[in-house]
């Protein structure tokens, strides 16, 4: 068995789809009034990141942005165990009555953000909540949709979807990572 | 160490851990410190777990910072107590862990007077078992947020000089301080009256002064320990006065530092004996920041030991339930 290794998205292609994403954040919410963007860490972070640069190269506004750790709001604790790093969670100011774009790389079985949605009602009630995702690779455990999509990938259950971004792999791109029978 | 269990199943002190063991417990406390600045201080991490205090010895400090770390991480607490229980009935400490985990809990936290009590305890029940301080032998959680306290000061902690001064004999959270501080590469120095130095104290690797103007001309932080004031009448000193002039931190003392000295304190104080007022309260003092870091650090502890259960996620798979 092994592993193929195929780029779903160059550099230059994620730049295309962020800027593509902003736009129909933007446009979702009617203009930037009110809006905060929230990153789950890690990478959903930096995606968010790039998304409010993108905002404001569009639209000069600066966007609130904030991080999401959602570690200790995970349902496997008790089977899995802990995840030695916790990141930090660190929202700027109240989100009550905002609309809150939660941002994430890939979207799976749902579970992350099933606890995003858990943390963030712990810090206030936002006039309302979306999803916006880099990758949606199907495989829901859970009755989750995201409301804004980079790109689409059929991806089978043992393949790996990975996110890279600047910041933390020294590159941005996204890979199919899939074994194979030879 | 494996992915599931980071520390193993107990944390009984820090000499049976390793550099980096404590250094995640230090990195897993900083996202902890977050959560008690919260309009709603609580997560649910730690929902449906049961922990029992087992407090065999007096404490106000410990035992409400276990107690608000368990809130905070959504457990269920049980406090128990040596008075007022059936261990005043002649139980034995067994039987009644052992009771208790017939009643079905996760984990123990236990206090008490006998050195290696917590370590007895944690050979003979299946609950995760953390050390709040046994006899003269450690104090783990106390030794971990002085470290955070000092981390977050000096944004290292290995090549400082930290000088534990006083009682050092008796002391469970000297040893815990020692062992912690070494592992991660500080220096450590001791200073107090040589009847209340363990025998063979060098043996630790600390370094031992026998005047305290050398300790605070030598030292980056004090660590002040609280003089146990039943020691006097036990003849280790002749009297709290003589102990104060000879080895009280004073301002006087600190002004002729070569350094800003950082002052840390495990209380409870005896203001205008170990420590005067000007110093406790002074611009160096991180007694209180060190009170705010046991919070954090004991969720790390609280959240690191817990779950981890491979045969809920068997029974989980096999689908009878589970996550």
């Amino acid at each position: 068995m092994t592993e193929h290794t195929e780029t779903i998205l160059d550099a230059s292609a994620v730049e295309r789809t962020l800027r593509r994403m902003a736009g129909e954040i933007v446009e979702a919410n009617g203009g930037t009034d009110n809006l905060v963007i929230v990153g789950i860490q890690r990478r959903g972070v930096q995606l968010a990141d790039r998304i409010v640069a993108l905002i404001n190269a569009s639209d000069g506004v600066a966007v609130p942005r904030g991080a999401l750790d959602i570690t200790l709001y995970r349902d496997d604790l008790q089977t899995i165990g802990p995840r030695p790093v916790v990141g930090s969670t660190e929202l700027p100011g109240s989100i009550d009555g905002c609309n809150v774009v939660i941002v994430d790389d890939v979207l799976f079985t749902g579970r992350t953000i099933r606890a995003a949605l858990d943390e963030l009602a712990d810090f206030g009630r936002p006039a309302r909540i979306e999803l916006a995702v880099l990758i949606d690779r199907g495989g829901r455990e859970l009755p989750i949709q995201p409301d804004i999509v980079g790109k689409k990938v059929a991806a089978r259950a043992g393949d790996r979807v990975d996110v890279q971004v600047h910041e933390i792999d020294g590159q941005s791109a996204v890979v199919l990572v899939s074994k194979r029978f030879e | 160490m494996t992915a599931a269990a980071p520390l193993g199943k107990d944390l009984l002190g820090l000499e049976p851990l390793s550099g980096e063991q404590i250094s995640l417990i230090l990195d897993t406390a900083e996202p902890f410190k977050e959560i008690s600045e919260r309009a709603i201080k609580k997560v649910p991490t730690l929902r449906g777990s049961t922990v029992v205090n087992l407090f065999f010895e007096n404490s106000t400090r410990t035992r409400i910072s276990f107690e608000f770390a368990e809130k905070r991480l959504s457990a269920d607490t049980v406090n128990v107590s040596s008075s007022g229980s059936s261990v005043s009935k002649g139980e034995t400490l067994v039987d009644t862990a052992r009771n208790l985990e017939a009643m079905r809990i996760d984990m123990v936290v236990i206090r008490h007077g006998s050195s290696g009590a917590a370590k007895f305890l944690a050979g003979r029940i299946e609950s995760n078992v953390i050390n709040a301080g046994d006899g003269m032998h450690e104090h783990p959680t106390q030794g971990l947020l002085d470290l955070l306290t000092l981390r977050d000061h000096f944004k290292r902690i290995e090549g400082l000089r930290v000088c534990i001064c006083g009682d050092v004999l008796h002391s469970r959270v000297a040893r815990s301080n020692i062992w912690g501080l070494r592992k991660l590469g500080a220096e450590v120095a001791v200073c107090g009256p040589r009847s209340l130095m363990p025998n063979a104290i060098d043996e630790m690797g600390v370094t031992v002064f026998s005047r305290i103007e050398e300790a605070i001309e030598w030292a980056d932080a004090l660590n002040i320990l609280r003089l146990q004031l039943e020691r006097m009448t036990a003849g280790y000193i002749p009297s709290l006065r003589e102990y104060n002039r000879v080895f009280g931190v004073t301002r006087e003392r600190l002004e002729r530092a070569p350094r800003d000295v950082l002052i840390l304190h495990p209380g409870p104080m005896n203001r205008g004996v170990e420590i005067d007022s000007d110093v406790a309260d002074g611009p160096h003092s991180v007694i209180l920041p060190q009170v705010t870091n046991g919070v954090a650090v004991r969720m790390a502890v609280l959240y690191l030991l817990s779950g981890g259960r491979p045969e809920l996620a068997e029974s989980a798979k096999a689908g009878k339930g589970g996550a």
